[in-house]
């Protein structure tokens, strides 16, 4: 569309002085529009120990469940480290489809440069996540947990059932 | 000839090609954990724990021994204090030297590969003792026919905070930056565990065929000699037959 509004520039004025004002200052504001459309997407990597799902790939945006609270990261993001807790990662690609996974656990980490990674410990597909056998994996969790007697295992009983409860709020 | 020697070339390089694979996957996941630590410079603090990564198993030409010398030539330079080692091979080779600064060994490594489970172990007992940094050594696979051994230090919790470079990442509290250190030290252990079997395999694939081919040269050589002397025996006994019937006549 720049190449539009250029001809529309020159059809617009009437003297060559005004011309070339113009032209430049439309010039630049081609360039502006043009960097900001560069500059919609950064690199991401997805992974967990045994899967690289997203290696430095451009992707839109990236929602993310963490213990500061649920958010997005866009295109130049403050620089920051998230704990991730049980929950989705919805991804939005540069083709603009929305992937969703669900992680158990994990760390993000945005730079100044805008790369960001997220490193998870298990990450599934949200479609790969069957209800009934997750609902019947929180019920035996939180019995765990209710028999359970020591701080660790109070801890890790209670982990399971954050896990399971993710799973079956998504699936 | 050793090992899997009779299973064959191919079975190996199957098996070393799955690693391969793996490590591909793998390399994404180790260089997205260590990215905090590439994108900013951290001061290695003055306290040093040595994890020294290797397995229990042997005939996987200089591997092991490489480690050791690069470990052993840091105690040189800088008295090591405080190691942590995992598998017997490298435990063998610095018991003598450096025995009295194991804090922990850990065994039964190397027969399967190691899953993310057996790393969280070998990071917990690292964060059970206190240090500044971690230099983590191991041997960096480079491609089939070269490894490496590296150092990759690790800086502390105490560390980073000390460095202003953290304080450009937002919502950064002790909290948080502990929680990202225990999961990355883990990430980071895991990646050099499985970097480390990666180098063993190609350099026992290696070793083995350097063996095959020199066994081979010799069984040659020794058929030679063996028809040579066969041969020369025949040949004199036919000659004592000819001159003892030459000599009846």
């Amino acid at each position: 569309w720049y190449q539009r509004r250029v001809r529309e520039a020159v059809v617009s004025t009437q003297s060559t002085g005004a011309f070339r004002t113009i032209a430049v200052r439309t010039a630049a504001l081609c360039r502006r529009a043009m960097a900001t459309e560069a500059g919609s997407t950064f690199p991401l990597t997805f992974s967990s120990p045994t899967s690289a799902l997203f290696n430095e790939a451009a992707v839109k945006q990236v929602d993310i469940p963490s213990t500061t609270g649920h958010f997005g990261i866009l295109p130049n993001h403050v620089p920051t480290i998230a704990i991730l807790l049980p929950g989705v990662v919805s991804i939005t690609t540069e083709a603009g489809d929305i992937q969703k996974f669900f992680v158990s656990s994990g760390t993000a980490t945005i730079h100044a440069d805008s790369t960001v990674q997220i490193l998870a410990e298990e990450i599934c597909d949200v479609a790969d996540i069957d209800g009934n056998a997750a609902r019947a994996a929180l019920e035996a969790s939180k019995s765990k947990l209710a028999s359970a007697s020591s701080e660790a295992d109070k801890a890790a009983a209670q982990i399971e059932v954050d896990v399971y409860e993710g799973m079956v709020a998504v699936a | 000839v050793v090992g899997g020697g009779h299973l064959g070339k191919q079975w190996y390089q199957r098996r070393v090609g799955k690693q391969w694979y793996q490590r591909r996957v793998r390399g994404v996941y180790g260089t997205g954990a260590e990215s905090l630590y590439t994108k900013n410079e951290f001061e290695s603090g003055e306290d040093k724990l040595i994890l020294a990564i290797s397995s229990d198993r042997g005939l996987c030409g200089g591997v092991h021994s490489g480690l050791g010398k690069a470990i052993k030539a840091a105690h040189a330079e800088k008295p090591i204090t405080k190691t942590i080692i995992v598998g017997d091979k490298a435990k063998a080779i610095l018991q003598r030297t450096m025995g009295d600064t194991f804090l922990a060994t850990f065994n039964n490594v190397g027969k399967k590969p190691a899953s993310f489970t057996d790393a969280i172990n070998v990071a917990e007992e690292v964060l059970s003792h206190e240090a500044d940094t971690v230099d983590i050594v191991y041997n960096k696979f480079i491609n089939v026919v070269s490894y490496d051994s590296t150092t990759k230090p690790i800086p502390g919790v105490a560390s980073i905070e000390a460095n202003d470079a953290i304080y450009n990442y937002d919502e950064v509290d002790s909290e948080v930056l502990k929680c990202y250190q225990e999961f990355t030290l883990a990430n980071i252990v895991y990646h050099s565990i499985r970097e480390q079997e990666c180098s063993e395999q190609s350099a026992r694939m290696n070793a083995m065929e350097n063996a095959t081919r020199n066994a081979g040269e010799m069984i040659d050589k020794l058929t030679l000699a063996y028809n040579r002397t066969r041969q020369a025996v025949i040949t004199r006994e036919l000659i004592e037959i000819i001159s003892g019937a030459n000599a009846l006549e």
